[in-house]
């Protein structure tokens, strides 16, 4: 602000309250109004097919071959039917299980791997900047790449098989499919969490080891003690990415596997399916109910680890 | 650590003050405009000026976009068609052609030729995706949207029913065409209600492979039956050479490939998928013959078990690594087969003949691509001239020749010269007169998903075959009666 000089300010002391406020009004409005571009292009690419996609799944179509002619006459009414479809029948409770178990068992391994791979890096070794550069290879290439290169991997034919002195057909449906997603998940993915649990690793003081060691503190002490408590937040943040992205997997065992192979169809892949055969109303129904679930176990996982998303720090742990 | 942290940070302190600090001479206004944006940027613009039009040009951006997703709404809701079947159109102009990947290289060779004639009325090209799938998507989107992106459509003939069904494509004034002088299995390929709605651009069947020297050295003929196939079989096992050579392999993973083999098996049974009235009819005994073949091969081990993940190109590397006696595959393996650059083991060693059945030959299933017009297409007039040229004997006799794509003409078949080039031109003739298409349904997503679910659960052992048929015919009269 500029300076203003006493005299003149006194007389005009009643006045300038509401100056100031409307001033400060129009800068809101101001702001608004810059934002509001903003705000438009969200709701235009999140907001609407949001909403739009919600009013698809309550749309129920039904259809018809016209005999004379042959061509489809399809009728549309709105209505509960597409839900019902999802919640009835073997279509559900497969799926729903593959989802859930990709989730848990890839994040797991994941985690364990992820922060094994951390605490090399953090080390201060020869070699620190190509160990992270090649670590980091697996995130670098497309999941679509790298179901096309584990399909190789997992051919009746392939390097998988002849390490393992094995004939396990990896492709056809069964347990060895499932883990074969799961593998691939974890080789791509592991690398993530590694990256994010060293962000967390680098800002912890030395001071804190250095105490742990004076006090003669097992280096598996120390770890359970310092290190993990301390790079919790990092972790919980990593590890909820992770389930969100895998709940919603879609690309790997589409790829990998291939489509409509029990074992690994996800609820994504059934959403697909059902939209490449025209039903959109279903195809909408599932992809609502998968937003639901993935929204329910983000809120319960936020819940119960307090991840820190919105940067409050880490105080309200305590 | 920390430390570096702590500099970095008091580091951007300075910078950001100067920002406002000399944005504080200015008006109030740029004020809050600029610290948000460099804030938001993280980068301090170089003049003030274009601060202002990148504010601008946002706002302005995302009119646009609003505009435009108006204007898409509206267009929808307005459905805007072009009036009448190609046949009543006159609209001349430039056309495109959406087509899956030219693997060959060779369509746009074949376009500039009509191009130089025909200078008003330019055909481009559209490549989508190699995989049939995703073709499929791009049409249906296409169609979805009404757009007219596409005009002239190169269509697998299983979604000639499909999109004749939905409307999405024009029937074809048949006459125009030299359809009598097509095969007439093929020509039934773009017929739905008994309307013409696609014209053959190319065709494909199925073939056997076999191993002309082992078969030889047994003195046996290519087979005619199943049972002969695996008496031979057996016969070139005992052979010293028959070690690690397999019987028999078609495409069994679960996929396309797996309804073209189940189907081929039902027909050479003698049976049918879907018959002349439209009805399922995999419950019939010689469906159960056909399913039985492919349950039994695994079984006895006439298939080797790994033949239950290939698909073309899997099968095709075995059968070229010298792994298998007989091999069920396209045509195009033909040439690759032959290859004398070492990535071939069995160049010169292998014959050709008609697929194996129950009782006597057997009957393939029906591959290729068809033309037809996208019903929300512009310049409909243009685009059946060019499908008639783009059909025509002449072009399907140089595409034969270039890329040994099989021609829809009977007589190309039959044309010595090619036959000297293409050995396998007459086999693949008597495959194609007897061949079937796969079955015309205008849920075809569905009808396929339903074979492949019950076939490949009879063939992993997991259902037994009547269980599998009964499950088939229910979900594939579901998928035939619609909702």
């Amino acid at each position: 602000m500029s300076v203003i000089t006493p005299t003149r300010r006194s007389p005009r002391t009643p006045a300038s309250r509401p100056a100031r406020s409307t001033r400060r009004a129009g800068t809101g409005r101001l702001a608004a109004a810059l934002l509001s571009p903003t705000f438009l292009v969200l709701g235009l690419v999140i907001g609407y097919p949001v909403v739009a996609a919600l009013r698809l799944s309550f749309q129920v179509s039904s259809e018809s071959i016209d005999p004379e002619t042959g061509f489809k006459v399809t009728r549309t009414s709105f209505g509960l039917d597409n839900y019902s479809t999802v919640f009835t029948g073997e279509n559900f409770l497969r799926p729903w299980w593959n989802t859930t178990s990709f989730a848990l068992a890839s994040v797991t391994l994941e985690v364990l791997i992820g922060v094994a791979m951390a605490l090399v890096m953090h080390r201060a070794l020869r070699g620190r900047a190509l160990v992270r550069a090649a670590v980091l290879v697996p995130w670098a290439i497309p999941t679509a790449i790298s179901g096309l290169l584990w399909k190789w991997i997992f051919n009746s034919e392939g390097v998988a098989n002849d390490l393992l002195n094995s004939k396990i057909l990896w492709s056809t449906d069964g347990f060895h499919a499932w883990a074969s997603v799961v593998i691939a998940d974890t080789w791509k993915t592991a690398p993530f969490i590694g990256l994010l649990v060293l962000a967390g690793l680098q800002v912890i003081p030395g001071e804190l080891y250095e105490a742990a060691r004076v006090d003669g503190a097992s280096s598996w002490r120390t770890f359970w003690r310092i290190t993990l408590p301390l790079v919790r937040p990092a972790l919980v943040v990593a590890v909820l990415f992770r389930i969100l992205d895998v709940l919603r997997m879609f690309d790997l065992p589409y790829l990998l596997v291939g489509p409509r192979k029990h074992s690994v169809e996800t609820l994504s892949m059934i959403a697909f399916q059902e939209m490449s055969n025209l039903r959109f109303g279903t195809a909408a129904a599932y992809a609502t109910v998968l937003f639901a679930y993935v929204a329910v176990v983000a809120f319960a996982f936020v819940k119960l680890f307090g991840a820190d998303l919105i940067g409050r720090g880490t105080r309200s742990q305590r | 650590m920390l430390n570096d942290q702590i500099t970095m940070s008091s580091d951007r302190e300075p910078e950001m003050l100067r920002d406002c600090a000399c944005v504080g001479s200015n008006s109030k206004e740029e004020h809050v405009s600029s610290s948000q944006l460099s804030r938001a940027g993280g980068t301090r613009p170089a003049a003030r000026g274009t601060r202002r039009v990148r504010g601008t040009m946002a706002v302005s951006v995302s009119a646009a976009l609003f505009a435009a997703v108006l204007a898409g709404c509206s267009s929808d809701s307005s459905s805007e068609e072009p009036a009448g079947g190609p046949e009543k159109s006159a609209d001349r102009g430039p056309i495109t052609l959406a087509t899956g990947k030219d693997t060959t290289g060779t369509i746009q060779d074949q376009l500039d030729r009509w191009n130089k004639d025909h200078p008003k009325e330019k055909v481009t090209l559209i490549e989508l995706p190699e995989s049939a799938d995703q073709q499929r998507q791009q049409f249906v989107q296409n169609a979805q949207t009404k757009s007219d992106a596409y005009t002239v459509l190169n269509l697998d003939p299983v979604l000639v029913s499909e999109f004749a069904a939905n409307q999405w494509i024009d029937e074809i004034p048949a006459g125009d065409f030299a359809l009598d002088k097509m095969l007439p299995s093929v020509v039934e390929t773009g017929k739905y209600f008994g309307k013409q709605y696609a014209v053959p651009f190319n065709t494909n069947a199925g073939l056997l492979f076999y191993r002309k020297d082992l078969l030889d050295k047994v003195g046996a003929e290519p087979p005619k039956t199943w049972q002969e196939m695996k008496d031979t079989c057996a016969k070139v096992a005992k052979l010293p050479e028959g070690k690690g050579v397999d019987c028999y392999a078609g495409q069994f993973d679960k996929y396309e490939g797996l309804t073209v083999n189940f189907s081929e098996a039902v027909t050479s049974a003698g049976g049918t998928i879907v018959d002349e009235q439209g009805k399922a009819t995999v419950d019939t005994p010689e469906a159960k013959k056909g399913l039985q073949f492919l349950v039994d091969g695994f079984k006895d081990g006439t298939f080797p078990k790994s033949s239950i993940t290939y698909q073309e190109e899997d099968g095709r590397r075995a059968f070229q690594a010298g792994k298998l006696l007989f091999h069920r595959q396209w045509p195009y393996q033909w040439t690759l087969a032959n290859a004398t650059d070492g990535s071939s083991k069995v160049a010169g060693k292998f014959g050709i003949a008609t697929l194996p059945g129950l009782d006597g030959p057997g009957r393939s299933s029906l591959g290729g691509l068809n033309l037809a017009v996208s019903k929300y297409a512009k310049n409909k007039a243009t685009a059946l001239d060019f499908m008639k040229y783009f059909a025509s004997e002449e072009n399907a006799r140089t595409n034969l020749e270039v890329t040994s794509s099989a021609p829809p003409y009977a007589a190309l078949y039959d044309d010595p010269a090619l036959q000297k080039k293409f050995p396998y031109l007459a086999t693949l003739k008597q495959s194609l007169d007897t061949a079937l298409s796969r079955p015309p349904v205008v849920r075809y997503g569905d009808a396929t998903a339903a074979i492949q679910e019950s076939a490949s659960a009879a063939m992993n052992g997991k259902k037994s075959v009547d269980d599998a048929l009964a499950e088939m015919q229910k979900n594939l009269s579901a998928a035939i009666d619609e909702k």
